[in-house]
Parts: structure tokens; sequence; C-alpha cells
């Protein structure tokens, strides 16, 4: 049996007078160099022959089925519509007009979904550690409940069982000016009348006034050790300065309410029930996930932190806000980002109840209208590749970042 | 004067029992009192008609729609469909082999997973490469005098377990390839392992199982087609194989450095060294992680309704537009629901344990 370490192509060590001992030039085979050049160039050739062969077969496979290739029909006119979109769209609009449609929805159902199951995740985790039994177990029932059941299955679920069976239009549930029926959920939409540009000037001049204190106190307590309320007062800029201007400006806001114009609601703002369905089940799903890492990220502080800061006489809501929150943060971060991009490719479930997301639109509509599959499916696959490649740069770097202030 | 020890008073009456478990546990201070009052009137108000529609009020036999009458369940909707939930439209006649293959696996697996029964390697080993040639004779026939069932017919939780366990065994070769492959030292297969393992994480399954019913086809020469089954499950593998290969690079990397150092200075080489050292050190600790995946997979193994395949929730979905039976659709979500969550919920449970068993060794595990 020949080893690997042997002799071969390592210089020896010793003095440099000492003449080496005469090498006996070992087999190419036992090289361990030689071997692993011969062994990557074997790798590449037969990677090579690989998708030489596919890359030829699916030209030949293209031309008989008279597929067109290349890039072309993204400027070609659609002709279909979509149910819901963000941006101008009609269906005299191009496909690569579909894609970005798509891709916004899937933007928009990505960042709902996140915010939702951020909070409640939150909280089911805290709630697994309360002293209070009765809450610890129901946040526990509903961890081990909703994250061993398929997404898909609760995405079903919302959809045709409980969404589906809502009333007609006609029946619509009615609260406060919004409707409830088997066509989403319809609310007044709020229009700007003339002056509520004063208010939004107002809100971002407060949000940069709260930033410049928060500098200013910081700075302060540095110099003198006197502290200043910020979280108050920023909060009260932030909603009094805007609020202040909306009432002297005599509320110049308007609100387009729906109304019933035949069999449907004409006015306001409709949510369809396909993100509604969506929304809900990515957001109860993955919150389950996001409890289990925001538990494990408080177990994960030791309780000498919190007993030394009890030592040092902070507060109760201060050792959570300045010790606890920061150390469990540090733990949480990493495996809840991947959660959120687990969320943000989940939603490519959509197409199974038809939210028009980007596999909806794109891989699904334009694709079976052009036929196009290694493009569309490419461009797809290039979308999610590119946000995962996003997510895990930002967790490098963040973890670079974070591992200055440990110990 | 007395000078005895006087008996120690008992504690007071609200401290203990039933009473002073209250006080601890649910009454311990304003905001817990009114956090138990919430959650309680919330779980009673919706647990009570729940369990009343699942149970009490439900109907359980009978043959047509016109047995539910009661307002609750219709479980018989859900009893009518047994067969297909469970076997698809695998032939009756022949339900009897499906059923030997399940008992094979579920046998096999309950030897592995108790403590103490002698032999757990070479029955893993069974279970690995000769159970799924066994169980593909058995339920596609077409050799030892057994009728051929089409794939197509394959369907219910029969095709879902089918699809894990393909899943699972398969891609268990090349995620150990791969995991190699990403520690290896020759750049170039390490770049292909990198980029290979991070393509595969990057993009949504459903993406993939896209790519595999519509472009696979067109990747390999005129007159070589492919079942759908197969093809979900070239992509399923393909796709599963990213992530077992992460899995097993943790475990290879939970593993000291001196033992590949010692292994090296015995002088063995790079194959002796991970089969004979590394791997049987790394296999146990990467179990708990092989299972985790697994539930990962057999709870998306329900995508492959949407490129046309019938698994366990396809047969609800087509069960609910059944027109003799609108209007049940709940029932058939609840069961599907039950069966996922029964198999997901005791494998992260068994997760979990092996954790906890695994964790009290030695080593560099925290």
């Amino acid at each position: 049996m020949s080893s690997d370490m042997s002799s071969s192509g390592h210089k020896p060590d010793g003095s440099a007078k000492e003449k080496a001992p005469p090498v006996s030039q070992p087999k190419f085979w036992n090289d361990p160099k030689k071997r692993s050049l011969l062994f990557q160039v074997l790798l590449l050739s037969v990677l090579g022959f690989v998708f030489y062969t596919i890359i030829d077969n699916t030209l030949t496979n293209l031309e008989q089925r008279g597929i067109t290739t290349g890039f072309d029909f993204l400027t070609r006119e659609a002709g279909f519509g979509i149910a819901m979109s963000l941006i101008d769209y009609t269906e005299a609009s191009s496909y690569g007009m579909t894609f970005i449609v798509g891709l916004l929805n899937t933007i928009l159902i990505a960042v709902m979904g996140i915010i939702a199951a951020t909070i409640l995740g939150f909280i089911l985790g805290v709630a697994r550690l309360s002293d209070n039994w009765l809450v610890a177990k129901f946040s526990a029932l509903y961890i081990e409940i909703f994250r061993n059941i398929p997404l898909l299955l609760q995405i079903f679920f919302w959809y045709y069982a409980v969404l589906r069976t809502l009333p007609q239009p006609r029946q619509s549930i009615e609260f406060l000016g919004s409707f409830i029926n088997n066509r989403g959920f319809i609310f007044p939409a709020p229009v700007p009348e003339e002056g509520f540009g004063l208010v939004t000037v107002g809100f971002f001049a407060a949000i940069a006034a709260s930033w410049l204190i928060a500098r200013w106190a910081k700075k302060r307590q540095e110099l003198t050790g006197q502290q200043f309320p910020v979280a108050l007062t920023t909060i009260g800029l932030v909603i009094g300065v805007p609020l202040v201007l909306f009432l002297f400006s005599g509320m110049p806001l308007g609100l387009d309410h729906p109304e019933l114009k035949g069999f449907n609601f004409k006015g306001g703002i409709t949510v369809i029930p396909e993100l509604i369905a969506l929304w809900l089940a990515l957001s109860i799903y993955t919150a389950a996930f996001i409890a289990e890492t925001v538990r494990a990220g408080i177990l994960a502080v030791s309780h000498g932190q919190t007993e030394a800061a009890t030592a040092l006489g902070m507060s109760k809501a201060k050792t959570l806000r300045l010790i606890v929150i920061p150390q469990a943060l540090r733990v949480v971060i990493p495996p809840l980002t991947s959660q959120y991009l687990n969320l943000t490719k989940n939603s490519s479930l959509a197409t199974a109840i038809g939210y028009p997301d980007l596999v909806n639109v794109f891989a699904g509509t334009t694709l079976n209208q052009t036929g196009q599959a290694i493009e569309v499916i490419s461009m797809t696959m290039a979308v999610y590749l590119a946000l995962s490649l996003m997510t895990s740069f930002f967790m490098n770097w963040y973890n670079a970042r974070i591992q200055l202030s440990e110990r | 004067m007395k000078y005895e020890l006087q008996p120690t008073l008992p504690p007071p009456a609200n401290m203990i029992g039933v009473i002073g478990w209250l006080r601890k546990n649910l009454f311990n201070g304003p905001v817990n009192s009114i956090a138990t009052i919430v959650v309680g009137y919330f779980l009673i108000s919706f647990l009570v008609p729940t369990i009343q529609w699942i149970f009490i009020d439900a109907d359980w036999v009978g043959d047509s729609r016109d047995a539910c009458t009661s307002g609750g369940a219709c479980w018989v909707f859900i009893a009518n469909r047994l067969d297909q939930f469970l076997y698809g439209f695998y032939p009756e006649a022949e339900h009897w082999r499906v059923q030997i293959a399940f008992i094979i696996l579920i046998g096999s697996i309950i030897w592995l997973v108790l403590p103490k029964t002698p032999k757990k390697g070479i029955v893993a080993a069974l279970l690995l490469v000769a159970y799924p040639v066994v169980a593909f004779i058995l339920l596609y026939g077409n050799s030892f005098g057994l009728p051929q069932v089409e794939t197509h017919l394959w369907g219910g939780l029969t095709l879902t377990l089918v699809l894990a366990v393909v899943g699972i065994v398969a891609s268990l070769p090349l995620g150990i390839v791969l995991a190699l492959g990403r520690q290896s030292e020759m750049p170039i297969v390490r770049s292909v392992c990198v980029t290979f393992i991070e393509i595969w994480r990057g993009v949504p399954l459903i993406t993939v199982l896209f790519m595999a019913s519509v472009m696979l086809p067109l990747f390999f020469p005129e007159g070589m087609s492919f079942d759908k089954l197969l093809r979900a499950l070239i992509g399923i593998t393909l796709f599963q194989s990213a992530y077992m290969a992460e899995v097993i690079r943790g475990g290879l990397q939970a593993i000291p450095k001196g033992q590949y150092e010692a292994a090296d200075a015995l002088g063995l080489g790079y194959w002796q060294k991970m089969i004979l050292i590394i791997m049987p050190q790394a296999l146990k600790l990467m179990i708990p992680g092989i299972v985790n995946t697994f539930i990962a997979l057999f709870k998306d193994t329900s995508l492959v309704l949407i490129i046309g395949l019938f698994d366990v929730l396809a047969i609800g979905q087509a069960a609910n537009q059944d027109p003799k039976w609108i209007g049940y659709s709940t029932e058939s979500y609840l069961f599907v629901a039950l069966l996922f969550w029964v198999f997901c919920f005791s494998m992260s449970r068994y997760s979990q344990h092996l954790e906890k068993a695994l964790n009290t060794g030695h080593g560099n595990r925290a």
C-alpha cells in the first residue's frame, strides 16, 4: 500500500549545506500533485463533454420542435392579463413586462410575509419561554402543529377551505366601510388632496431631526454621562409632527369608498384572496420556525449576564435592551436571514393557487405561450439565485462585523 | 421550657397543591393573570367548537353524503376514499404489494430506531442498497410474475413515501461526494462542488421541478423519453443532494482535526482515512441533520402536485373537486395534514432525542 505522505514531491527539510539524499522519482500516479492535476483535468473534460452533449441535444431538439432561441421574445407583446399588478400593465405590454410584474409581486408577498412572520415569530419565541404555563404551552402547541404540516397544504387550506367559502360580493361582510367576500378584501383608498405634500415633508423632517437628536444625545452621554429620552422623543416627533401638520392644513386626505356596482365592487383598494391566503400561510408557517430561532437565541445568552446586569443595578427593561437582546441577536440574525430567504423561495408556491408571482406569471403563462423553456426557467432561477447569494454575502459581512465585539 | 425542635409548619395552603400550582404558573402577577385569561379564553372559544366539530358532532359511517346530517365533520368522505388516499390509483388487486413494501420499510426503521437491537449496520446497509431494488420490483412489477403497474397509477401516501425515500437514499451518496469535494484541496474540484451546491440551494424546489419536467426532456437525444415520476425524482435528488452535502460537511467539520492528522500520521491514504476513520465518526453526528432534511423533503414532496403527480395532497385536492362531495374540503385537508403531521412530528422528536443522546460524548461539540 503506497502512502500519499511519502517522500515524493516534498523538499526534504534540513540545512541547505547538507546534500539532499537522492530521491527516487516516484511513479506519477503516486505523486499527489500530478495525480490531483490529472484528476482535475479528467473532471473538467467529463464536465465539458456532458455540457457539450446537453447543449448539442438541446439545440437539435429545439430545432426539431421549431422553437426559437434567444431573448427576443422579451420585447414581443404578451397578450394576456394579470390579476394583480403594482405597475401599469395591460395585455399589450411585452413579455419583459410580465417578468417585472411577477418579480414585483414576489417582492411584495415576501416583504409582507417577512414583516408578519417576524412579529408573530418573536412573540411566540418569547412566549415559549414565558413562566406562564398556559402561554408557554400554547406557543409550543402552535409551533409543533404548524411547522410539521407542509406549507402547500396550509396555503390550500386558507385559500380553498377558508377564503373561497366566504359569501358572494352581494352578501359581503361589511365593517368600517370595508368589505370581505370571496373576491377578496376591499377597503377605502386614501386619496391625497392638495396640501398633503406638507405632511409628507414633515414626516421626513421628523425622521431627520430624530436622527440628529440621537447623535447629539449619544455624544452628550459620552461626555457628561447625562441621558436623554431618545426613544420617546423619536416616537413623539415622527408621529406628532405629521399629525399636527395634517390637522392644521385641514386634513387634506380624502377616501375613495368602494361601492357595489352590479356583481362587483368599484373603487377602493382590492386585496385579492390569493394574496391573503398566501400571506397568511407563509407568515403562520415561517413564524413557527422564527419562534424556534428566537428561543434558541435567548437561551444562548448565559444567565450570568442577566445576573451581572442586575448586580450593576440596571433595571429589568434596561437589562433586556442593553444586555440580553444585543447578545441574543448575534445568535438569532444568521438563522433569521436564512428563514427570510426560505420564505422568499417558498413564496413561489403562489403558483398553486394562482397568485401572480414570478413563477406563476413568468415561468407559467409566459413559458407556456412562448415555449422558450430554457430562457424562462434560467431567468427565474437566476432571480432566486441572486437573492440567495446577496443574502449570504450579507450574512458573511454581518458575521464578520459582529465577530469583532466578541470577547 | 421545651428544648425539642418544633415540627416544621406545613407550607401555606395557597402555596401547595392545585392552588399553589395555579398561583405559581398562571397567576403570578397582574400581567401573567391577564395573559392567562386572554389565552385561556381564546383557547376555550376556539378549541371547544373545533373538538365538537371534529369528534362529537361528526359522522363516521355511511356510503354517501346523505350520511352527513349532524352538522359536524363528514369523515364518511375520507373513509370512502381511504384507499385512494393511501394507494392512489394503484389497482386494488395489487394493494398487497404496496403493503409488503411498506411493512418491510417500517420494520427495518423500527429495528434501527430501537436501542440495543443487534446488527444495525447490516440492516441499515440493506435498507439503503437492497431495499430500493426490492421495493421497485414490488411496486413496478413486470418481473417475478408480478403484473406491471405503470407509474402514472401510483399515488397517495404511497407516492409521497416513494418520493421521500428515493430522494433521501439517492441523495446520500451524491451528497457525500459533494461534501468531500467541497473540502478537497483541488481547486477545480472544490469550485465545481461549491457551484453545484450553491445553485441548487439558492433556487426554490418548484423551479427545479419545473426544470425537470420542462427542460430535462430537451437535454436528451430524441426518442429517449422519461417517465414523469422519474423526471421528478431526478429533480428532487439533485436538489436534495445539495442540502445533504451541507449536512455531511457539518458532520465532517465536527470531527477534531487530530483525527485527520492521526490518520495521516499512520500513513493511510485519502480513501482509507475517510472510510475507516472519519466517516464512521461523522455519520453518527450527521444522523439528526439527515433526519431534519428528511422532514423538510417529506413536506416538500407535496409540491409534485404542481407538475401533475398525484401525491397524497393532490389526491385530497382531486377529491375536493368531486361533485358528489363538494363542500367537504376542510375534512380532506385536515386528514392529509394529520398524515403529514404524524410522520414529521415523530421524526422530529426522534431527531431531538438523538441530538441529546449524541451530545453526551466528548469532542469539540459544545
